[in-house]
């Protein structure tokens, strides 16, 4: 039942639906292994946003702080779309690589442990 | 066989009580912190209307625990002369 | 002819007059009509008089006992003022924890007020509807009593001016207020298991308790004083909450399958609330009573292992996700902490990094796999704020669609990795911090796609605006005042300046 309510066939009002953001959709980021930053971010962006623009726009302005970010190789980086491996295609939207509404994208720099080798 | 607990204020009235459930309940532990204090008992604790009012010195309602009580954990039974927490199990 | 005294009536036999006899049986309406909330939830009652308030508590001796604490409450504010009592405590730090008391658990209160106010109509059992009244008034008690005692902080101390517009608005306050709108809009038997058995019974224990403790430890007179008194009303609601649930189990064999998955929901949902208390408890008292994972041992384990225990003859197992919350147990209050201290710059309250001595206190409560994960990032903060760039992290947090929380909680079994949890309902993507919130969700979907996520609504141009300044006017969040680090705080300017004074004598 998709919910218990007095009145038969109650529905709820979809309070995130993308139409509600003005032409944004929402992104979530998350940094694998760099837990001192301490949760994934959301992110209002156009779905014609070049993903290559997460790399080189977003992602200094929200992971700098950490000693770690100057030494990340992007071209060895992973990805995770959803929980599931993904490979972005750069020089693609967002919205075409399949990036949709309220989609959670996490990478991974492989090498890079942290602050103490401790996912911090 | 669990503790049943009660947790009391750390005050003047309830020092009495205190002294009352650790005479009707030998087997009681206290922990005290600040502020209050936490009586465990392994499956029942009864405070006694008798015992309470010797230790007081003075005629005590059983209801008048309700101004002493900070917690309790067990099934309480209440009456006119005792007030239980006891497990079932 | 002879007069004897009118004979004094027993406990049992004035509870059974003052509540069985004032009740009625309608007939201008039929039951169903009177009562139209009963059913929907479906709970079957056999025999709706087998309810009793074991504490037999009428509504005269109500008055009576409840007028007695309120005098004594009151008597010890009047004296705490008089006599300047907000000078006596601990360390000026101490007093967030009461901007997050005052913010989020008091409109809590007002919250449970309400919802007993519906209990105390709707339940078609006038035992259960009295105890609810009751219930209903005491709640409003503790949040009168506590806006009361803060009131007095707030003459001094930033971050207690707008505890009620905050409460509807601010990210973190959504948590809290999410739970209550959660309870009160479900029926009547959820809301009973919902706030008087799960939060009640299992888990207000460590909110009054060994915070309350820590209180008197700090010399908080007035807060220890409204939340003993308040949490002497909780013993008899924890008893109201045990007897019913036993009550519903002994009415029907297929209640228990609602009411299990009732108590899996409720116990998670209060356990991320506390949360922030566990942060409170271990990072924001100055004088600590206790780690959190030991009130977590005495007050969950055992406590409500042995109430577990006694619910298994009805089939009623733990709640599903109690081994989640065991293993989060050594780093519940550090995840809290570390979002917070970065978030400071958007927090009604401020935040500041512990000291070595408290860094060692943590250790040797919590152990060595805490040290290895958590150190280095102290260290690094600390280092960080040597070179004056304390770090406050300039991003809005990924929330949780059920409890509202940032995605800061880690896997069950590896906290080195966040815990990812998401599914897709009517073409829509929702995620959830953990197992607990995504059942939750994935029971009543329609109920929690209308979740008003604060930082959706941000972004959503709802909040006031695009900028953190703009949203912090939304918030009342008075920039440079109520937020960032104590260190450097207009309270802590003042709370230096007190101390200063105390020296100076005859001056």
């Amino acid at each position: 039942m998709p919910v218990q309510a007095l009145k038969p066939g109650y529905k709820g009002e979809v309070k995130d639906a993308l139409a509600n953001f003005h032409g944004n959709q929402l992104v979530y980021l998350h940094w694998a292994d760099h837990l001192i930053m301490a949760f994934p971010i959301a992110l209002p962006l156009p779905p014609t946003t070049p993903f290559r623009a997460l790399i080189t726009d977003i992602a200094p302005n929200a992971f700098a702080m950490h000693p770690d970010f100057e030494k990340i190789d992007w071209s060895t980086v992973t990805w995770q779309l959803d929980r599931k491996p993904f490979t972005p295609d750069l020089d693609k939207t967002l919205a075409e690589n399949g990036i949709g509404h309220k989609s959670a994208l996490v990478f991974t720099a492989p090498g890079l442990m942290g602050l103490a080798g401790a996912s911090a | 066989m669990s503790n049943v607990s009660i947790t009391l204020y750390n005050n003047d009235e309830s020092r009495g009580l205190i002294a009352a459930i650790l005479k009707d309940n030998p087997a009681s532990t206290t922990m005290r912190m600040p502020g209050v204090v936490k009586i465990d008992c392994p499956n029942k604790i009864t405070i006694l209307r008798e015992t309470v009012e010797h230790e007081l010195g003075r005629p005590w309602d059983v209801q008048q625990l309700h101004m002493s009580l900070v917690s309790l954990s067990g099934m309480v039974d209440e009456d006119d002369d005792y007030f239980t927490i006891a497990w079932n199990h | 002819m002879s007069v004897t005294a009118p004979k004094k009536l027993s406990l049992k036999e004035r509870y059974r007059i003052l509540t069985r006899g004032l009740d009625w049986t309608t007939t201008y309406q039929e039951p169903a009509k009177v009562f139209p909330h009963a059913e929907f939830e479906g709970i079957k009652i056999r025999d709706w008089d087998g309810f009793v308030d074991p504490f037999r508590l009428t509504m005269d001796s109500y008055w009576k006992y409840q007028a007695e604490k309120e005098r004594k409450l009151y008597a010890v504010l009047d004296s705490f003022q008089q006599n300047n009592g907000q000078t006596a405590i601990t360390d000026g730090r101490y007093v967030n924890v009461l901007k997050i008391f005052l913010t989020a658990i008091t409109p809590g209160e007002y919250q449970a007020h309400r919802g007993f106010a519906m209990l105390g109509r709707q339940v078609p059992n006038v035992g259960l509807r009295i105890a609810a009244q009751m219930q209903s008034l005491d709640e409003l008690r503790h949040a009168q009593t506590q806006i009361h005692s803060c009131s007095h902080y707030n003459k001094y101390f930033d971050g207690l001016h707008s505890f009620s517009y905050q409460h509807d608005r601010v990210w973190y306050l959504s948590v809290v207020k999410s739970f209550f709108d959660d309870a009160r809009t479900s029926g009547p038997f959820e809301f009973l298991i919902a706030i008087g058995f799960s939060f009640e019974y299992v888990l207000t224990n460590l909110l009054f308790v060994p915070f309350m403790s820590g209180a008197a430890y700090n010399g908080d007179l007035s807060t220890v004083t409204f939340g003993f008194s308040a949490q002497s009303d909780e013993s008899r609601h924890m008893t109201l909450g045990l007897e019913a649930i036993k009550f519903v189990l002994e009415q029907h064999e297929d209640n228990a399958a609602i009411v299990q998955k009732w108590i899996d929901k409720w116990f998670w949902r209060g356990y991320r609330i506390l949360a922030i208390l566990a942060m409170m408890m271990d990072y924001m008292l100055p004088k600590r009573i206790m780690p959190w994972k030991d009130a977590w041992e005495i007050y969950f384990n055992e406590a409500g292992g042995a109430l577990f225990a006694d619910l298994a003859r009805y089939g009623i197992k733990m709640p599903s996700t109690a081994d989640v919350a065991n293993k989060e147990a050594f780093r519940l209050s550090t995840e809290t902490m570390l979002t917070f201290y970065q978030m400071g710059h958007a927090s009604g309250f401020h935040s500041w990094l512990p000291s070595e001595d408290e860094l060692k206190w943590l250790a040797d409560a919590y152990g060595p796999e805490w040290e290895r994960l958590y150190l280095p990032r102290f260290k690094y903060f600390r280092e960080l704020e040597a070179k004056g760039e304390h770090y406050y992290n300039p991003s809005l947090p990924q929330l949780c669609q059920v409890c509202q929380i940032p995605m800061f909680f880690t896997e069950p079994d590896d906290p080195t990795k966040i815990c990812f949890r998401d599914t897709v309902y009517n073409g829509d993507r929702y995620h959830f911090c953990s197992d607990g919130c995504q059942h939750i969700f994935e029971n009543e979907p329609e109920k929690y796609v209308q979740a008003w996520l604060p930082v959706h609504q941000v972004m959503q141009g709802n909040c006031g605006g695009a900028t953190i300044d703009d949203v912090r006017k939304y918030w009342a969040v008075e920039d440079g005042e109520d937020n960032y680090d104590y260190v450097g705080s207009p309270d802590e300017t003042m709370w230096k300046g007190w101390q200063a004074d105390r020296l100076k004598v005859g001056s």
